[in-house]
């Protein structure tokens, strides 16, 4: 591993098993399902970490547990663990989830990012940061972040 | 003076405006129209990097889409703002520059570009008599600018103080006296110096003095001028009142105190506050809802107490980032939001017992 990462050694966790979502006899197209954790965290599992070739899955940096998922109030919160506590890159990744779940998801819905508590720094500032939809347009107009972001999402699924 | 206590009141929305393709951040009425004839005009600005400006129809009372200012801002367009005579449009873009929009022979043209700023411009500012202009933005400074003839803009001052960017600047309706919000939490209020050309700090409106624990994201003034109302991340709008006789006298310095906080209403962040000429204020917020908040009797004898007059709850389909009262039409609203379209309602009032 290149040394000057903030975190050289990362540990790497293996990925959970992917579950079919509903059996192929089960489905009546005309039944709108609702969002449910599961989705959510399918949409998320397989983005790149911004400084190593692991997933975010494989890094516990998020977990199906850490999405809280409300369809009815078309609300999502997505907590995440970076890896260490002085991570520099925990808005990039909280960027990725942010854009990723804006694309994915119905507009109606509203998307919380937070850090775990307790497991970084700057924890307060970088929630703000990351709440501020005005920070967070102007980044997304920002060639380099939108290239550092995109290379990050490459990875994780297509949304439908 | 409208009766707040005995009428029922109901926001009727009279048009969705649909044309922008990104999120609408801003909108703006355009002064002295709406009235005696003149047919009423607003614009709205986005995340498309466009402004269109909207008309209404004298025949038929419909807004449409008289103008679309493209090409010139290469970002989103934060802000608009029409100067007090209605005769310039300044938008603030993420592009770092500020541009002057004159209407000439038909067309809106832009007919100047205020650069100064390093980065992100988010909001601009007219005073009450169109000789000054303020903006802010990312880089945490404000800036104030003379207006001179031939559509030239002089830097006067770049003020220093916030520690984190600006998020709106707006003047006094009265008096030359500045304000500027922001992520760093608080209200700034700028004077000029008595004997010079500088301007100074002259009170920060911060936790201490009970004012917001979170990004303060705007700002607007009563008809009067001696109250403001300021809006939050932190969930909750705040009222803030001075001596107007000691404002007025030329004393910049006239403090202002935290009268009251409207809290439990909001569920999520506040992006815009405005406060009508009738005393309605208004907010729009990241729950998609528009509210309206006006004085209440009760609370006279321990000082003003504000109660909501209505929540109009799904007034747009994502955040509401921008609401504002016709000056004119005092009951008129205009309204922008994330998904893209501008509203315009109308508030109406059904008198009890009246079949």
């Amino acid at each position: 591993m290149v040394s000057g990462l903030i975190n050289a050694n990362p540990t790497v966790y293996e990925k959970k098993e992917r579950r079919a979502r509903i059996s192929p006899g089960d489905v009546d197209e005309y039944l709108v399902e609702p969002i449910d954790q599961q989705e959510i965290f399918d949409h998320i599992r397989d983005i790149k970490d911004p400084e190593h070739p692991y997933s975010l899955e494989e890094l516990k940096v998020i977990t199906e547990d850490a999405i809280e998922v409300d369809d009815k109030q078309s609300h999502v919160r997505v907590t995440f663990t970076p890896t260490v506590e002085h991570c520099s890159m925990a808005t990039v990744i909280g960027l990725c989830l942010r854009v990723k779940l804006m694309r994915c998801l119905p507009p109606r819905y509203k998307v919380d990012i937070r850090v775990a508590p307790g497991t970084h720094a700057t924890e307060a500032a970088v929630n703000k940061q990351l709440s501020d939809k005005e920070r967070v347009a102007a980044a997304l107009e920002n060639p380099n972040i939108i290239d550092m972001v995109d290379e990050c999402l490459a990875p994780s699924y297509e949304c439908r | 003076m409208m009766n707040f206590a005995d009428d029922n009141f109901e926001l009727n929305e009279i048009q969705k405006l649909e044309g922008h393709t990104d999120r609408v951040w801003s909108v703006a009425w355009k002064p002295a129209t709406g009235v005696d004839g003149v047919p009423a005009v607003v614009s709205s600005c986005s995340g498309d990097k466009t402004v269109r400006i909207w008309e209404q129809s004298p025949a038929t009372g419909y807004f449409q889409c008289k103008a679309v200012l493209e090409e010139t801002h290469t970002r989103t367009v934060r802000s608009c703002t029409w100067s007090p005579s209605g005769k310039l449009l300044a938008t603030a873009s993420f592009d770092s520059t500020t541009a002057i929009w004159e209407y000439v022979g038909g067309d809106f043209e832009c007919v100047s570009t205020l650069e100064g700023h390093e980065n992100e411009v988010k909001s601009v500012s007219w005073n009450a008599s169109g000789t000054l202009l303020a903006t802010c933005g990312r880089d945490k400074s404000v800036w104030i600018w003379e207006v001179l003839p031939h559509n030239e803009f002089e830097c006067v001052s770049v003020l220093q103080g916030h520690t984190q960017d600006v998020k709106m600047v707006q003047w006094h309706p009265t008096v030359d006296i500045l304000f500027s919000c922001s992520y760093d939490n608080t209200i700034k209020v700028w004077a000029e110096d008595g004997d010079s050309d500088d301007w100074h700090c002259a009170q920060t409106l911060g936790e201490l003095n009970s004012g917001h624990t979170s990004t303060v994201w705007a700002l607007s003034f009563n008809a009067t001028g001696d109250k403001m109302v300021s809006c939050s991340d932190d969930l909750t709008t705040k009222i803030w009142a001075t001596d107007i006789v000691q404002l007025q006298s030329g004393n910049g310095n006239a403090p202002w105190t935290h009268i009251c906080t409207l809290s439990g209403y909001h569920d999520r962040t506040i992006f815009s506050v405005h406060w009508s000429r009738e005393g309605i204020i208004c907010s729009g917020s990241a729950d998609n809802a528009i509210r309206l908040f006006v004085e209440s009797e009760d609370g006279l004898v321990g000082g003003p107490t504000y109660k909501l007059l209505l929540k109009k709850e799904k007034a747009h389909d994502m955040d509401v980032n921008a609401v504002q009262w016709s000056s004119k039409e005092n009951k008129r609203l205009a309204s922008g939001s994330d998904d893209g379209s501008v509203k315009i309602w109308d508030l109406t009032t059904t008198s009890p017992g009246c079949f």
